[in-house]
């Protein structure tokens, strides 16, 4: 209980350090504006609805781009997991591409599809099924031998393996995936607001900035952290319910 | 071994003949030969090297601030539990807002140029070599601090001579995981909103319809991603070697 107290003193520190900074002129208005400003630009914004409505569309870039990239993630995963063959051909080209910036993909991707929420939301899924897709494979590869045995022994068909020991196997490593995947999924959602002008939270905050209007900008990074932050704490949740052996490292 | 090219080398054999028959009017595609002709042009005029080092350079240098700070900012929340229960609040709060988030107000502060790259740079790092370092000091084996409480070293003291030393390889993972978030967040900079580097040159050779030379640099990218990361990695594997492995 104590941690928890001291956890708020923690923050009510950093708030009275932040009202601090922007009454006492210790930082032009300019770039930060003071904590009632923010707050009551926020009210407005999602009172109005114009913040809210950008909330809710960059929230459903970001999930809609992630649910894409989890299903095929796993279902790569699991095709490149499950065979030698297809590792040994596949994976070099596949950790050759990952470390490429998804948002440098999306220049490529506006050229092939033009500026529509369907390249965004393209551009979100690849950038964010890396984490899953390696995830799967990783979990796949590292079932014991002692299970792939018992599985030849009852002759199992690859698609009941796949089934019943592989994915129950690889879930962790896919949580793990998920989670980052979520994280990834948020960052080219904003990216792809802000490049390709689709209404959401990242153009919103671009435009602000671009009008010196603090306030607004301000709010709106705090909804996207709010957004990061809520999305994280249901998935390690989730993860926690569907997963109860396993205590998910933060 | 050779199986590794195959894939990548049919993949491009099956874009050159695209690009040079049914899709030679395309502005979107170009062939391999064409992009990497374009690059090398890109390279004698001299522009892949100043935007290569104006990236390299605000990535490394961001990464500098965001890892001394990072580490700095662990060993103290990983030493004292008080430290650490009074910042916990914060950091969760902070942590989890995205990165590119920060890049407008990055550019309202800093107008465009170096400093507002590094300054997201650093922020992106920051909280994920703090997390890290703090377990890595948490995971110090309690024997040695017992030493260090048995020679009645100070703070100080302690920090310097068992606990940095014992978190060094851990130190390499975070520092890995960091340069690859380093050169990620440089580009999507650019890419955003900094008129400088790769990501912009990416972005004009996108908007002028030149796509022979926007696939030159997302190649060139992707190959200087894979150089870097693979670098990182060399190194952390090399470091757990010499230190004993603990990663």
């Amino acid at each position: 209980m104590t941690n928890v107290l001291r956890g708020a003193a923690g923050l009510a520190l950093l708030a009275a350090l932040w009202w601090a900074a922007s009454h006492g002129g210790w930082v032009s208005r300019v770039f930060l504006p003071t904590p009632e400003a923010t707050l009551a630009s926020l009210a407005e914004g999602l009172r109005e609805g114009e913040l809210a409505a950008f909330t809710a569309a960059t929230v459903q870039r970001m999930l809609l781009g992630w649910g894409l990239a989890c299903v095929a993630g796993v279902a790569l995963g699991a095709a490149i997991g499950l065979s030698d063959t297809a590792r040994a051909w596949l994976l070099p080209t596949l950790e050759f591409i990952r470390p490429l910036p998804a948002s440098a993909v999306m220049p490529l991707a506006i050229a092939i599809f033009g500026l529509s929420p369907a390249m965004v939301l393209a551009v979100v899924a690849f950038g964010a099924m890396w984490p899953v897709l390696l995830g799967t494979v990783h979990g796949l590869v590292s079932v014991h031998p002692r299970l792939r045995e018992v599985a030849a022994a009852l002759e199992m068909p690859r698609l009941a393996f796949v089934w019943k020991i592989g994915l129950p196997n690889a879930l962790p490593d896919i949580g793990a995936g998920a989670r980052l995947a979520l994280t990834v999924a948020l960052i080219v959602s904003v990216v792809g607001e802000m490049i390709a002008s689709q209404p959401g939270l990242g153009q919103a905050i671009l435009l602000a900035a671009r009008a010196f209007r603090a306030s607004e900008l301000f709010a709106g990074i705090a909804l996207l952290g709010a957004v990061g932050f809520v999305s994280n704490a249901l998935l390690a949740w989730g993860e926690r319910r569907l997963m109860p052996w396993q205590r998910p490292s933060s | 071994m050779w199986r590794a090219f195959v894939v990548p080398a049919l993949l491009l054999a099956a874009l050159e003949a695209w690009a040079r028959t049914v899709g030679a009017a395309s502005d979107a595609l170009a062939p391999p030969s064409a992009a990497v002709l374009a690059l090398a042009r890109a390279a004698t005029n001299g522009s892949l090297w100043t935007a290569t080092a104006f990236t390299l350079g605000s990535a490394a240098a961001g990464l500098a601030i965001g890892f001394a700070l990072g580490v700095l900012a662990g060993c103290a929340l990983g030493l004292s539990r008080r430290a650490a229960a009074f910042a916990f609040a914060g950091v969760e709060v902070l942590r989890p807002v995205p990165s590119v988030a920060l890049i407008p107000l990055a550019m309202l502060v800093f107008g465009f140029g170096v400093r507002m790259e590094l300054a997201v740079v650093a922020f992106a790092t920051f909280w994920p070599v703090l997390v890290l370092a703090q377990a890595a000091v948490r995971q110090v084996e309690p024997q040695l601090l017992e030493v260090a409480r048995a020679l009645q070293l100070g703070r100080a003291a302690t920090l310097r001579a068992i606990v940095l030393p014992a978190m060094v390889p851990r130190l390499f993972v975070a520092l890995r995981l960091a340069v690859a978030i380093a050169l990620v967040v440089a580009v999507t900079v650019e890419i955003a909103a900094n008129p400088h580097g790769m990501g912009y040159e990416l972005m004009t050779a996108q908007q002028s319809l030149d796509p022979a030379l926007m696939l030159g640099w997302l190649g060139w990218i992707g190959l200087l991603g894979w150089g870097i990361n693979a670098a990182a990695l060399a190194l952390q594997h090399h470091v757990a070697r010499r230190m004993g492995a603990a990663a």
